[in-house]
C-alpha cells in the first residue's frame, strides 16, 4: 500500500498557501462535507481515525475532544502553535506552507464539538508563519469559510491568530492558556485544571496542535477507518519528523507511523541520508529535547508510540536530533539542561532553582573545575527534581519541563563516563562535597 | 456520619474530614502538620513552593502530589512520612534555600521564619550550592512602610497573590522568569495598597519587612496577647511588646471577623500608643509649672485628687440638666457602661451621646434587622450596597465583601453617588445623584420605572432588578457623604425593607458606636437596647437618679454651651472641634461652657480648651470587650501598662463617681455583665468568660425595642441645576484622624484635602489638574485642588473629608437634602 | 515615542474586541508597541495597562516574561543566532563567537551605531537547516561564517530592504471584516452554538 501523503500534500505546490492554491487541490471540502453531517458524525470519524496528538504527550484528539463537560458553554479552541522544542520542525513548515489545511481543520473541530471561538496561537518568532497565516484568514473571511455563518449556515466561528513573543513552557497546554489570557506562561496545575473541563477563562477548552488538525480535513474526506488503516494501531496515520544533526540529508518527513524505524529515518537513502562523513552514530534524540537518548541498540525500533515509550524513551515531537562520533557529550549534555533551565517559567521550586544549578554544575565541568563529588550530585537532585529518575517521570514539579532537565544528564552520565572522567580530571580526595 | 464527609487515611491512621477540603488541611486537622510555604488557608492554592508535596494513593500507588492542590476523596492513603515523601521534601527545601542567603542573624524574620524553622527541624547540615548565589540590591522599598529583599525571597506568590486576590491592589507582580524571577512593581508606581501590612505578616521568609518594626525587637523578646481593635469590624489582633512598649499588631484569624487582615491604618497604629504625645497625668488649668489655676492659659500636670476633686465640684455645683456628655465610642463596653450609670444613673442627666451627628441615627443602628459579616458575604447571596464606600472606612469589611463576590459568587449591586473601591467587582452600580438614594432605591424595588430617576436609567434599574431575586439580601448601609441629609439613605433602607428576610449590616466609622448605643449612651436610651422609659424598672434599683426625660443629642448639647445653658461638658474621647458638623458653634460651646472635663489619649484641639484633663489608658493598656458593627462583642486585653499615671475610663468613671459621693458599683470588666446580664433584654447570655472563650466572641442577636423611624414622607429632591455641581464629601481611610496623624509611618498618608471631578466637568471649567479651585456652596467657599477622576460622574464633586487645606464642614447645611456647589478656576472662569 | 499613537491605538482597539476578556490583548499590544518603537517603553506599558483595563505592574509583569519583547533600546537589526542542540552539534558555539568578533558585541550587546544586536537564543524550529539564525525574526539558513559575514554586508548597504525594522513582525495583519465577525464568544450567559442544539451531538 503506498502511503499518502496527508499533511504535507501541499508543500510542493507554489501557490499551496494561497486560498486558490488550496481550493484547486481539494481544499475546503471537508468542511462543505462536514456541514452535511451532524457534529456527532464529524466527532466519530476522528474517533475512529485515532489520531493522536501530535504535539509531545500523544492523547488520543477524539478521545480528548470528548472530555468537554456537557452543558458548560462557552467551549473554545486553542491551537497550539508554539512550537519550540529543541529539534522540532514542522509546524511553523505547515503553518508557512499549508495555513488553509489548518484553519479547515480548526472550523472542523469547532462545528463538531460546539467551540464558540478559535484562538490560533503561533509562536512570536515565527514572523513568516503568522504573515501566511494571517493573509489566509484574510481570504478565507472573505470567501465566506470563517467568521459569521460560514458558507451560509447558522455555523458562526471566529478564529482569531495571536502571537507569542517567545517562551518555550508556552507550548505546555495550561501555560499556553495563561498567555493566551494575558498572562505570564506558568502552567496550572492538573487536577484540577484539565483545559478540556477548565481551560481559557476558565471554561472547556481543546487545545490541539497545529499537525493534529491539520490531519482533520483529510480524516473527514477520506474517513477516520483510511486514516486508522495506515500504520500501527493506535500509532495510526502518518507523522511528520525532522531529522536533523550528524546526517547526509537533514529534512523533514511525512512517514507512516508506527511502522517506519528510526534507522529507516536516520539511514534511508530517501530520508536521513546516514550519517555524515561516513561517521558512526553516537547517540540520538528521538522526539525533542525532553526525550531521553537512544543509540545504536534502538535504532531498529518502530516509530511506534507505545514501543518507544516502553523503550524509555517518547517520539514527542517528531523530532530526531542526530549525534556522531565527534560529539561531545558534556557539552550536548550541558546545552539541552541550559536550554530547560533558560526556559524555566520560576513558578515551582524545583524547576526554578533544579534546572539552573544543573546548568551550573555542568557548566563548572566543562570549565573545568568540577569535581569528582559532582557526578553523585548532578544524579542527587536529578532524583530530586524527577524521583527515582525513571519513565515516564515522577515529578516534584508542576509540569514536564523539570523532568526534561534530568532526560540528557540520566541518559549519559554513566554510559559516558569516560567523557565525563576527562573533564573531572584524575580522582581527588580535596574539595569533596558531602552527598547525601 | 453525614453524606459531605469522607474516610481517608494519613500515615495509618483513619480520619474523616469534609468532602472537598484540601489534603493539607484536613491532615492538620487531624493532627498531622505538612509543611508549606505558599500555601495560605485565606487565599486559593497555587501549588508552587512543593514543599507539601507528599506520597498519595487513590487506587492507583502512591504518587507525589502537592497536598495543597488535592482534596481529599473517601480510600485516600496520604503518607507523609514515607521515605519517597522526606526526600522529596528534603530536596525541595534544599532548593529553596540554594539562593536564600545567610543573613539570619540580621533578619527581622529570624525567630518566626518558616524557612528557618523547617531548615534547622529537617534541613541538610550544610549547603551543597558552591555556585554563586542571586543577588539584587537589597532591601528596596515598596511603599513607604514595606521593604521587600528579593534575595530573601523564595517566590512563594502569597504578597502578589494578597495584592491581586485578596485586595484587588495588583501593584504587585512576580517580573522577569525562571531562575531570574523576582517580585517588584512597575517603576515609580509604589504598592500604593491600603493593606500592604498584611504582605509581612503572611510572608513565610523575611523578604517583605516592615518600616515601623524593622530591627525593633527579636521574635524571642515578644510577648504577644490576642485582643480586638476597637474599630467598627472589631478586627482580631494579636498585639506584642517588649519591654512594656507595643511594637507590633498582628491579624488574627478570625471567621467571623477579619480572617486575619489588617488594613494598614490599624496594623501600624500602635505607633500611636507608644507616642510622646500621650497624656500621662491629670491636667488642668494652671498659671504656671504644676500651678493648678482654674483660670490658666496652659494645661499643666495636676494630681489625680485635684482633679477629681475639681471635676466632682463642678458637677455636684450645678443641676443634672446643664451637665452634658458627648463621645464614648473610643471606649470599651464595660467603661460605657459605667460612664452611662455614671452619668444617668447617678448624676442624673440624660444629655448623654456618644455619637457626634455625622453617622446614621440610633433607631437606624438599633432599629433593623441586622446582619453578620458572614450572612452578608454569603455565597450566592445579593449585596447592596448603599451610600458608603468600605474600602476607605471600613478595610476588612471591603476584604470580606470582595471576597464574597469574587469568590464566593455573591452579586454586588452599589447605590452610590460616585465609584467605590467595589465597583470593579459590582455587578450592577447605580449611581444616585447625592440626596437620591431612597428615590433610587424605591425605584429599583418598584416593579416598573420609565426614564431616569435619581441619575439612574430605567435599563441599569431592570439589570439590578434582575439581580435582586438571585439570593438573600444584604443591605450594606452607611452614611458615606456628610452633604446630604441621611434622610435619603434612612429612605432606602426603608425601601429595602419590604424585601423578604432582608438584613442589614451598618457601615459605622467610630469604634466602638454599637457598644455604646447597646450600653445606652444615647439621648433616651438605657443599657439592653432599650428606650429610657421601657428601662426605667430594670434599672430604677442600682441608678437612683434616672432622668425622667429624654437628654439632649450631641449637636444639643454643644448648641446648648455655646449659649451659656451648660456648666459642665465631659468629653469622652471626643474632638467636637474636629469632628462636630459645626466646628464654629462646637468652638464657642468649648470657650463658653464653664467647665471642661476631657478624658483622652492625648490633648486634641477640643482637650487643650478643657479645665480638666484625665488621662485614659488605650485598649493596649486595659482590659474589657468590643462590640462591633454586627453586634459582635469580642475581649480586649491589656499588654503593657498606661503612661505615667493613666488609668482605664471605668477606673475614672468610679473614682468620679466616689468623688460625687457615690459607689458605681464597678470595679473590674466582669462586674459590669453580672449587673447588667439581669437587667438587659440582649445581654443576658454575656459574661467575661464567654467573651473570653471564643476568638469569635459573643454576637448579640436579640433585636431589643428601640423601632427604626423612616423619613415621615419622600425626601424632597432638588431640582438639577445645570450651571452647578451636586456636592459629595467622602473620608477617606488616611485623614486627620488622631490615631493616624499620632503614627509617624502613617501620617503622612493623609494629605491634603482634594477636589474629585469628572474630566467632562474638568473641562468646562477650565482648570489644570491639581490647580486650585474655589468651591462656593450657599453656606461658605473653601480653595481646594481639584483632581481628575473619571469614577466621579458628571454633574458631581467630591470633596476629601478632615483632610488639610480645605474644610469641608463649611460648606455643609445639616437641613439640606443636597448641596449645590460651583467652582470656578483661580482665573475666575465659571 | 512613548504611548500608542492615534493609529496604532485604533488598531489596539481592534485587537481587543476579538477577545472575550480585554487582557488577552496584552501580548499583541505589547507587540504593537515594539512595532512603533523598536522597544516597550514604560510609557507604552502604562498605555497598554489603561487600554486592557489592569495596573501596569501586570502588564510589565507579562511582559518581562517573554523574551522578544526588549524593555531597553535594542539594535535596528536583531541578530538571534540559534544555539539549540542542533545548531549547537553544527557549529552555532562557532557562529556566535564570529559574529561577536566581527561585530565588537557581547551576547545581548549592541554595536555602537546602534545597527545591530547580536544574541544566542534557543531553538527557532529550523533544525534540519542548522546553523540558523533570524534577523529581526527573519531566517538564514545553513550560516557559514562567509555567510554572515555577507549578511551583513548586505544589511549595510541596504540590500536587505525586505527585512523589515526590529519590532514589526507580520507584515500582513488579520483583519476580520466587520459583516463577516461571529464576535468573541463572551464568557457570561453564553449558550449552547445554534449549529449543535438544532444538528444534535454526543455531547
Amino acid at each position: 500500500m503506498s502511503i499518502p501523503k496527508i499533511t504535507t500534500a501541499r508543500w510542493d505546490v507554489e501557490d499551496g498557501h494561497t486560498l486558490a492554491g488550496y481550493e484547486r487541490t481539494g481544499g475546503y471540502s471537508a468542511l462543505k462535507k462536514a456541514l452535511e453531517m451532524t457534529p456527532a458524525e464529524v466527532h466519530e470519524e476522528v474517533k475512529t481515525a485515532s489520531l493522536l496528538g501530535r504535539g509531545g504527550a500523544g492523547f488520543p484528539a477524539g478521545v480528548k475532544w470528548g472530555f468537554c463537560p456537557p452543558g458548560v458553554w462557552p467551549r473554545y479552541l486553542v491551537v497550539n502553535g508554539d512550537e519550540s522544542e529543541p529539534g522540532t520542525y514542522k509546524d511553523r513548515i505547515m503553518l508557512e506552507r499549508d495555513p488553509h489545511q489548518l484553519i479547515e481543520g480548526c472550523l472542523l473541530a469547532c462545528y463538531a464539538l460546539g467551540l464558540s471561538q478559535c484562538f490560533l496561537y503561533v509562536r512570536g518568532e515565527m514572523a513568516h508563519g503568522q504573515e501566511r497565516v494571517a493573509a489566509a484568514l484574510n481570504e478565507a473571511y472573505e470567501a465566506g469559510y470563517v467568521g459569521k455563518n460560514i458558507l451560509g449556515t447558522e455555523v458562526s466561528v471566529d478564529v482569531v491568530l495571536h502571537w507569542g513573543a517567545g517562551a518555550y513552557i508556552v507550548g505546555e497546554e495550561t501555560a499556553l492558556i495563561e498567555s493566551l489570557e494575558g498572562n505570564r506562561g506558568m502552567p496550572r496545575l492538573k487536577p484540577p485544571f484539565f483545559p478540556a473541563a477548565i481551560g481559557l477563562y476558565g471554561k472547556p477548552t481543546i487545545v490541539n496542535n497545529v499537525e493534529t488538525l491539520s490531519n482533520i480535513p483529510w480524516i473527514i474526506n477520506n474517513g477516520g477507518q483510511a486514516f486508522a488503516d495506515i500504520g500501527e494501531a493506535p500509532s495510526t496515520g502518518t507523522r511528520v519528523f525532522a531529522v536533523s544533526g550528524h546526517v547526509n540529508n537533514p529534512g523533514v518527513f511525512e512517514v507512516e507511523f508506527g511502522t517506519t524505524t528510526f534507522r529507516d529515518l536516520i539511514m534511508g537513502e530517501e530520508y536521513g541520508g546516514g550519517i555524515r562523513n561516513g561517521g558512526s552514530l553516537k547517540a540520538f534524540i528521538p522526539g525533542g529535547a525532553s526525550a531521553p537518548w537512544f543509540f545504536e541498540e534502538h535504532l531498529d525500533l518502530p516509530l511506534e508510540k507505545g514501543t518507544v515509550d516502553r523503550a524509555g524513551s517518547m517520539l514527542g515531537s517528531g523530532a530526531i536530533v542526530v549525534m556522531d562520533q565527534t560529539t561531545d557529550i558534556v557539552k550536548a549534555c550541558h546545552n539541552v539542561v541550559r536550554f530547560f533551565s533558560r526556559e524555566s517559567c520560576g513558578k515551582c521550586s524545583p524547576c526554578r532553582e533544579g534546572t539552573s544549578w544543573l546548568e551550573k554544575i555542568l557548566q563548572r565541568i566543562i570549565d573545568g573545575n568540577g569535581r569528582r563529588a559532582d557526578l553523585a550530585l548532578l544524579m542527587d537532585v536529578c532524583d530530586n527534581i524527577s524521583p527515582g529518575i525513571a519513565w515516564p517521570p515522577k515529578q516534584t514539579t508542576i509540569c514536564p519541563l523539570g523532568p526534561s532537565a534530568v532526560s540528557p544528564i540520566a541518559s549519559v552520565i554513566e554510559r559516558f563516563a569516560d567523557e565525563f572522567d576527562a573533564y573531572l580530571g584524575e580522582p581527588s580526595t580535596e574539595q569533596a562535597v558531602e552527598v547525601r | 456520619m453525614s453524606d459531605d464527609m469522607v474516610t481517608f487515611n494519613v500515615d495509618g491512621n483513619e480520619v474523616s474530614a469534609p468532602a472537598g477540603k484540601l489534603v493539607i488541611e484536613a491532615c492538620e486537622d487531624a493532627g498531622v502538620y505538612i509543611p508549606r510555604f505558599c500555601h495560605h488557608e485565606r487565599m486559593n492554592p497555587v501549588g508552587m513552593c512543593r514543599m507539601c508535596i507528599v506520597e498519595v494513593d487513590t487506587g492507583r500507588g502512591p504518587a507525589l502530589q502537592p497536598s495543597c492542590m488535592l482534596t481529599v476523596s473517601d480510600g485516600m492513603i496520604v503518607d507523609t512520612q514515607s521515605d519517597v515523601t522526606k526526600k522529596a521534601q528534603d530536596g525541595v527545601l534544599e532548593f529553596l534555600l540554594v539562593n536564600h542567603p545567610l543573613d539570619c542573624p540580621v533578619c527581622d524574620k529570624g525567630g518566626e521564619c518558616p524557612l528557618q524553622d523547617q531548615t534547622m527541624a529537617y534541613g541538610p547540615g550544610e549547603s551543597r550550592f558552591v555556585e554563586e548565589k542571586r543577588h539584587y540590591e537589597k532591601p528596596i522599598p515598596v511603599n513607604d512602610n514595606v521593604y521587600l529583599d528579593r534575595e530573601r525571597c523564595i517566590l512563594c506568590d502569597r504578597c502578589t497573590r494578597f495584592a491581586d486576590e485578596v485586595v484587588g491592589d495588583p501593584l504587585i507582580h512576580f517580573m522577569d522568569r525562571g531562575n531570574q524571577t523576582q517580585v517588584n512593581t512597575f517603576p515609580d508606581e509604589p504598592f500604593a495598597s491600603y493593606f500592604s501590612g498584611n504582605v509581612v505578616q503572611i510572608c513565610p521568609v523575611g523578604a517583605l519587612t516592615a518600616k515601623p518594626y524593622r530591627f525593633k525587637a527579636r521574635p524571642w523578646d515578644l510577648a504577644e496577647v490576642d485582643s480586638t481593635y476597637p474599630n467598627a469590624m472589631g478586627d482580631r489582633i494579636n498585639v506584642q511588646s517588649s519591654r512594656d512598649q507595643v511594637l507590633r499588631f498582628q491579624g488574627v484569624d478570625s471567621d467571623a471577623v477579619n480572617w486575619g487582615w489588617l488594613a494598614d491604618k490599624e496594623r501600624f497604629s500602635f505607633e500611636a500608643l507608644q507616642s510622646d504625645n500621650r497624656i500621662g497625668s491629670p491636667l488642668m488649668r494652671g498659671g504656671g509649672l504644676n500651678k493648678a489655676d482654674a483660670d490658666g492659659d496652659e494645661l499643666v500636670a495636676a494630681s489625680w485628687s485635684q482633679a477629681l476633686g475639681s471635676a466632682a465640684k463642678a458637677i455636684a455645683d450645678t443641676t443634672p440638666d446643664k451637665v452634658g456628655f458627648v463621645g464614648g465610642a473610643r471606649l470599651s463596653n464595660e467603661a460605657q457602661y459605667a460612664w452611662t450609670k455614671l452619668a444617668k444613673g447617678l448624676v442624673g442627666t440624660d444629655n448623654v451621646d456618644a455619637q457626634l451627628g455625622d453617622e446614621l441615627p440610633p433607631h437606624a443602628l438599633l432599629g433593623l434587622p441586622r446582619a453578620t459579616v458572614a450572612e452578608a458575604c454569603q455565597p450566592g447571596g445579593v449585596i447592596v450596597l448603599i451610600g458608603c464606600d468600605p474600602k476607605e472606612t471600613l478595610g476588612t469589611l471591603y476584604i470580606r465583601l470582595r471576597h464574597a463576590v469574587v469568590e464566593d459568587g455573591a452579586k454586588l449591586i452599589e447605590i452610590t453617588p460616585t465609584d467605590t473601591g467595589l465597583t470593579n467587582v459590582a455587578s450592577a452600580s447605580l449611581r444616585a445623584r447625592p440626596g437620591e438614594a431612597g428615590t433610587v432605591a424605591r425605584a429599583l424595588l418598584a416593579e416598573t420605572v420609565s426614564g431616569h430617576i435619581g441619575g439612574v436609567d430605567e435599563d441599569a434599574l431592570a439589570t439590578a432588578r434582575d439581580l435582586l431575586g438571585s439570593g438573600p439580601v444584604t443591605v450594606v448601609l452607611g452614611r458615606g457623604s456628610l452633604s446630604e441629609s441621611v434622610d435619603s439613605v434612612l429612605e432606602a433602607a426603608d425601601a429595602f425593607l419590604d424585601v423578604d428576610g432582608v438584613r442589614f449590616l451598618q457601615a459605622i466609622g467610630r469604634g466602638n458606636t454599637m457598644g455604646a448605643l447597646d450600653m445606652g449612651m444615647s439621648p433616651g436610651l438605657l443599657p439592653g437596647r432599650t428606650s429610657l422609659a421601657a428601662g426605667q424598672d430594670a434599672f430604677s434599683d442600682l441608678w437612683p437618679q434616672l432622668p425622667n426625660s429624654d437628654g439632649m443629642n450631641t449637636a444639643a448639647m454643644l448648641e446648648a454651651g455655646a449659649a451659656g445653658n451648660l456648666d459642665v461638658l465631659v468629653l469622652l474621647g471626643a474632638d467636637p472641634i474636629n469632628d462636630a458638623l459645626d466646628p464654629a458653634v462646637a468652638a464657642k460651646a468649648l470657650a463658653t461652657v464653664p467647665t471642661v472635663i476631657a478624658v483622652d489619649l492625648f490633648v486634641n484641639d477640643s482637650v487643650s480648651k478643657a479645665h480638666v484633663v484625665f488621662p485614659a489608658a488605650a485598649f493596649t493598656e486595659s482590659s474589657g470587650s468590643h462590640t462591633n458593627l454586627e453586634g459582635r462583642i469580642t475581649a480586649i486585653r491589656q499588654k503593657v501598662t498606661p503612661p505615667g499615671t493613666a488609668r482605664s475610663d471605668l477606673v475614672i468613671a468610679a473614682e468620679l463617681a466616689r468623688r460625687l459621693g457615690h459607689d458605681l458599683g464597678l470595679e473590674t470588666p466582669s462586674d459590669v455583665w453580672e449587673e447588667l446580664g439581669p437587667r438587659s433584654a440582649v445581654h443576658g447570655d454575656v459574661s467575661s468568660a464567654a467573651i473570653e472563650a471564643d476568638v469569635d466572641g459573643v454576637l448579640i442577636t436579640a433585636t431589643g425595642r428601640v423601632a427604626f423611624a423612616p423619613p415621615d414622607q419622600a425626601v424632597s429632591r432638588e431640582p438639577v441645576n445645570a450651571y452647578a455641581l451636586r456636592l459629595v464629601t467622602a473620608r477617606r481611610m488616611f485623614d486627620n484622624g488622631t490615631m493616624v496623624q499620632q503614627s509617624p509611618h502613617l501620617a503622612g498618608f493623609a494629605g491634603q484635602a482634594s477636589l474629585r471631578v469628572n474630566p467632562y466637568d474638568f473641562n468646562r471649567v477650565g482648570v489644570a489638574d491639581g490647580e486650585e479651585v474655589r468651591v462656593s456652596a450657599p453656606k461658605g467657599s473653601v480653595n481646594v485642588a481639584a483632581r481628575v477622576d473619571p469614577g466621579v460622574p458628571k454633574g458631581i464633586v467630591v470633596l476629601d473629608y478632615n483632610r488639610s487645606g480645605a474644610d469641608a464642614r463649611v460648606l455643609l447645611d445639616p437641613g439640606a437634602t443636597s448641596i449645590d456647589i460651583r467652582l470656578e478656576s483661580k482665573g475666575g472662569k465659571a | 515615542m512613548a504611548r500608542l499613537n492615534a493609529d496604532n491605538e485604533r488598531i489596539a482597539h481592534e485587537i481587543i474586541g476579538r477577545y472575550p476578556r480585554k487582557k488577552s490583548a496584552l501580548i499583541p499590544l505589547l507587540h504593537l508597541a515594539q512595532e512603533q518603537d523598536g522597544w516597550v517603553t514604560d510609557e507604552a506599558m502604562s498605555h497598554i495597562a489603561d487600554l486592557v483595563e489592569v495596573t501596569p505592574a501586570e502588564v510589565l509583569g507579562t511582559c518581562s516574561f517573554y523574551e522578544m519583547f526588549k524593555r531597553h533600546p535594542v539594535g535596528d537589526y536583531h541578530v538571534n543566532i540559534c544555539h539549540g542542540i542542533a545548531c549547537h552539534l553544527l557549529g552555532a558555539d562557532e557562529l556566535i563567537h564570529h559574529a561577536e568578533e566581527t561585530l565588537g558585541v557581547k551576547g545581548g550587546g549592541t554595536t555602537d551605531d546602534g545597527r545591530f544586536t547580536v544574541e544566542g537564543v534557543e531553538c527557532i524550529a529550523a533544525c534540519t537547516e542548522a546553523p540558523c539564525l533570524q534577523v529581526n525574526y527573519r531566517f538564514a539558513n545553513k550560516v557559514t561564517t562567509q555567510d554572515f559575514d555577507a549578511l551583513i554586508a548586505d544589511i549595510r548597504s541596504g540590500a536587505r530592504s525586505d527585512i523589515p525594522p526590529h519590532g514589526t513582525l507580520a507584515k500582513t495583519r488579520q483583519s476580520i471584516p466587520e459583516e463577516r465577525a461571529a464576535g468573541p464568544a463572551l464568557v457570561e450567559d453564553a449558550q449552547e452554538p445554534a449549529w449543535l442544539s438544532r444538528n444534535g451531538s454526543d455531547q
